[in-house]
């Protein structure tokens, strides 16, 4: 990151230089524009039954329909910008949660470290999936920001471990050493020495966040725990599975929100590669 | 060019002839060696020194056939014992690792398995080349050789974690000669160890040529004076060329190259010499290998270049008897 | 006779680790004492282990003593605010390039020390003074200063730290191996300035360094440590020509050396 050049020229550079992030990031503002345009534009509604049931695409729904004849694209299009938008917020809360712990048990290190971090390995013991459910299940109706709020509480802790383990080096680098020795204060090198060598990081998990809490929504969703009475690409899935697709042969009802998944988590999985091709060069010096 | 002819026949372990070795990035190739040529003889301990970037470390892995992407063996050629190395495959290289030529890489102490015993770890390796051979018998071999360099066989049956830095070098060392190869490479031997342990390990090194375990060595390293006590000849490396071939006496009491003489004058030992000593410094840094300049490589920071430097690159001439540069200050002989 | 510049007397540092329980103790420095004058380069020879970078730490303040003081000018240092003890005491470390923040480019690190140390200097007198101090390293400010740290190599980013060392003008200087991670062939320069700073500025240059031949070369006072004790000091020929304690010997005689070579049986 260089101080100097503006930021979308250092975008731009970034974009050059690392094949992965250039196609992570095209195809995940490819997925952006398609639900925002969606929404905008392709004005049906993914919830009212008016079309002919089980219909492959054509013209008029142009990725079929499904068993009570509602147009498949509409609640694709919802469907996407719902997991989307879970996504980011509960990788939002994760990252933030994951930052504090970490920042502050990996800056003051001792007894406050030492009790953060058996809070940090205890909860990382438990597989997340298995407190997902647990956890869902206790609630008959489930929010989104239920469900937003529980993916976010269960997935800080391994962000807190790297973020802690980040600040524990950085602390005693001989930059920071410097630093005091040249009379800089303690919020200023915390601010200005150590965040800005963080950021890389934050930002790579936090892509990282976002694939995850996204399939754990799918994963909720598709046995019946994701949000109720909404729209998104897990619960989808769930219809789709739980209406005998397969077996009718009914190929675009299931395909669909199953490819959207998948190709969303590809795509942050690879702008999160590519920072690290960009942040972790091989060959230095 | 650069073909040496003159050291040929009597009991050459090793000869390499016009060796070039690039490294591939995103950037290019970096021409990490590019033309280099030595001949190791039987019984010799030869000194391959060089700062950070020569390519002393490429070379020693060039040199045993280890051209492992992103390094690539570009052309040239090495024989050991009258084998032509980079014609055999990858497979066939790693059957003669060990027994014809081997290579002791730098800080090769810390890969020892920690949880390993180093009887295990011995067995394993061997057990890669010599398939026939039995646990028994190879134990037997290596108790014998630590006997026969006067160490201690107790540590066979110790885990490496129990052992200090040195010793671990020590048990690298002595695992690599069981197989008696013909030449041993090592890597930087003694870096990150305290003083008294790098010298036990240069009296090690010493030994093992000495008493015929191993025919020829050697030893790369950026530090001259530790060169000296145990080489009996020198290759100096700057920018991935040699610059300077000599036996060790001459070199260090006659050094030729410039670059040569900057390197020999600034080494501070604790001798009396060192306390009047005006030690000359030298601007600027080594040329970026992936561009490298044309005309003599050290031409930016040599303080005798003329234009003809910056134009052609000097060839490797013998200059004397056994004595090479590669300098137009000595095209006409010393 | 006279008062010391900078001097330590009995000083120690044990650390103490392991967990919750905290069980383990480190003693880095163990009663150690010495006393340094202007225009002095005192080496501090020592292995790994010996306590000597502890002791490079202790005097910089970045750690605090368990026992002992460190007395800079007739005062207790920890008596001493920071922003005043740094004004004249400062430090160099071994690897360049992890002394610099990789983020940004090297003029940050000049302009962290006009935020903190110098705060008080005129903007209009900085760029001049940032100039000045480059070319007393012999570096050309318009090649430097708008690089990233990797562009350079690491006898030119020691240079760079040292230069930033002179825009604050201390009166001493703790060096902590300051050329171990630097090719031979740039290291001359390193050291020709820091005896330069010594003569004729007159600063006191504590030089820190496992290689004993360098310390030979630059140094008019040596002080050999090993395991946190000192077990030697004196002027460097002395120390050096004619060690007394059997580690010193032992140390001497184990580095190799150009004019005789080790006598090894076999």
């Amino acid at each position: 990151m260089a101080s100097g050049q503006s930021f979308l020229n250092t975008i731009k550079n970034m974009l050059k230089t690392s094949i992965k992030l250039f196609l992570g990031v095209s195809i995940l503002s490819i997925f952006i524009f398609f639900t925002i345009f969606g929404l905008l534009f392709y004005k049906v509604d993914p919830k009212e039954p008016k079309f002919a049931s089980l219909h492959p695409p054509s013209l008029e729904n142009p990725l079929g329909t499904d068993i009570l004849g509602r147009d498949i694209l509409a609640q694709l299009i919802y469907g996407t910008a719902y997991s989307l938008k879970i996504g980011v917020l509960a990788a939002l809360i994760a990252s933030a949660i994951g930052i504090i712990v970490g920042g502050v048990g990996g800056y003051l290190g001792g007894i406050v470290d030492d009790i953060l971090t058996l809070i940090t390995n205890t909860l990382l013991t438990i597989p997340s999936i298995a407190l997902l459910v647990v956890i869902a299940a206790y609630f008959r109706v489930r929010s989104e920001w239920i469900i937003i709020l529980i993916i976010g509480i269960t997935s800080w802790p391994s962000m807190a471990r790297s973020i802690r383990s980040q600040v524990l080096s950085l602390k005693s680098r001989d930059f920071i050493e410097l630093a005091k020795l040249l009379g800089l204060s303690k919020s200023r090198i915390l601010f200005v020495e150590v965040l800005p060598n963080m950021l890389s990081y934050i930002v790579m998990y936090f892509f990282l966040n976002i694939a995850g809490a996204i399939v754990s929504e799918a994963a909720l969703s598709v046995i019946g725990l994701g949000p109720t009475a909404t729209i998104s690409l897990g619960i989808l899935l769930r219809w789709a599975i739980a209406w005998d697709s397969i077996r009718c042969g009914a190929w675009w009802w299931f395909l669909f929100p199953g490819l959207a998944i998948t190709i969303i988590s590809v795509s942050l999985f690879l702008i999160n590669d590519g920072l690290d091709q960009l942040y972790n060069p091989r060959a230095r010096g | 060019m650069n073909i040496k002819n003159s050291i040929e026949g009597n009991n050459a372990i090793l000869k390499a002839i016009d060796v070039r070795g690039y490294y591939k990035t995103i950037r290019g190739y970096v021409k990490a060696v590019d033309g280099c040529s030595l001949t190791v003889h039987e019984g010799a301990i030869i000194g391959l020194a060089g700062e950070s970037g020569s390519g002393k470390s490429t070379l020693g892995k060039l040199i045993i056939g280890y051209s492992k992407p992103p390094l690539r063996f570009i052309s040239g050629r090495v024989e050991v014992d009258g084998i032509s190395i980079y014609n055999l495959s990858w497979s066939e290289r790693r059957k003669v690792w060990g027994s014809l030529a081997t290579m002791i890489p730098q800080y090769s102490m810390n890969s020892l398995n920690p949880v390993i015993k180093i009887s295990d770890f011995i067995v394993d390796t061997l057990k890669q080349h010599l398939k026939d051979i039995s646990r028994k018998d190879i134990l037997e071999k290596a108790i014998q050789r630590f006997n026969e360099l006067q160490l201690s066989p107790s540590v066979l049956n110790m885990y490496p974690f129990e052992l200090s830095g040195g010793m671990k070098q020590r048990v690298v060392i002595v695992a690599s000669t069981l197989l008696n190869p013909s030449v041993i490479v090592a890597d930087e031997p003694t870096s990150a160890l305290d003083v008294s342990t790098q010298r036990a390990l240069l009296e090690l090194l010493y030994k093992i040529v000495k008493q015929r375990i191993v025919k020829s060595m050697i030893i790369i390293s950026h530090d001259i004076a530790t060169l000296y006590q145990i080489s009996n000849y020198f290759h100096i490396m700057y920018a991935g060329k040699i610059v300077e071939s000599s036996s060790t006496e001459e070199l260090i009491n006659e050094p030729l190259h410039p670059y040569t003489k900057i390197l020999i004058g600034a080494i501070t030992t604790p001798e009396p010499i060192t306390r009047k000593k005006k030690l000359v410094s030298v601007a600027g840094a080594p040329p970026n290998l992936l561009n490298p300049p044309t005309g003599c490589r050290f031409y930016h920071r040599c303080p005798y270049a003329t234009e003809k430097c910056k134009r052609d690159e000097p060839p490797l001439l013998e200059v004397k008897p056994g004595r090479f540069v590669a300098c137009w200050l000595y095209k006409n002989g010393v | 006779m006279a008062e010391y510049l900078l001097s330590v007397e009995h000083l120690s540092k044990i650390f103490i680790t392991g967990g919750i329980r905290r069980y383990e103790k480190i003693v880095a420095v163990d009663d150690i004492s010495f006393g340094c004058n202007r225009g002095e380069i005192v080496g501090l020879i020592g292995e790994s282990g010996s306590g000597k970078t502890t002791t490079a730490r202790l005097l910089l303040k970045l750690l605090k003593p368990t026992s002992g003081k460190i007395v800079y000018g007739g005062k207790d240092v920890w008596t001493i605010p920071d922003i005043e003890y740094h004004r004249y005491v400062q430090g160099i470390f071994q690897d360049p390039y992890a002394s610099l923040n990789p983020v940004y480019k090297i003029s940050h690190l000049f302009n962290n020390t006009f935020v903190g140390l110098l705060k008080t200097t005129p903007k209009s007198e900085r760029e001049e003074m940032i100039k000045n101090s480059l070319k007393l390293v012999h570096l050309n400010p318009e090649e430097v200063l708008q690089k990233h740290i990797y562009e350079l190599s690491g006898g030119e980013l020691q240079r760079v730290l040292l230069a930033n060392s002179l825009l604050v003008n201390p009166e001493v200087i703790v060096a902590d191996e300051p050329t171990s991670m630097i090719d031979a062939s740039m290291r001359v320069e390193i050291l020709n300035i820091f005896k330069d700073l010594s003569r004729k500025d007159r600063k006191l240059i504590i030089f820190i360094t496992h290689d004993i031949g360098q310390a030979f070369y630059m140094c008019d006072r040596i002080i050999v440590m090993y395991k946190g004790k000192i077990v030697e000091q004196g002027p460097a020929e002395q120390i050096v020509l004619d060690p007394q304690h059997s580690y010193t010997k032992r140390l001497i005689s184990d580095v190799p050396k150009l004019h005789e070579k080790f006598v090894i049986k076999v």
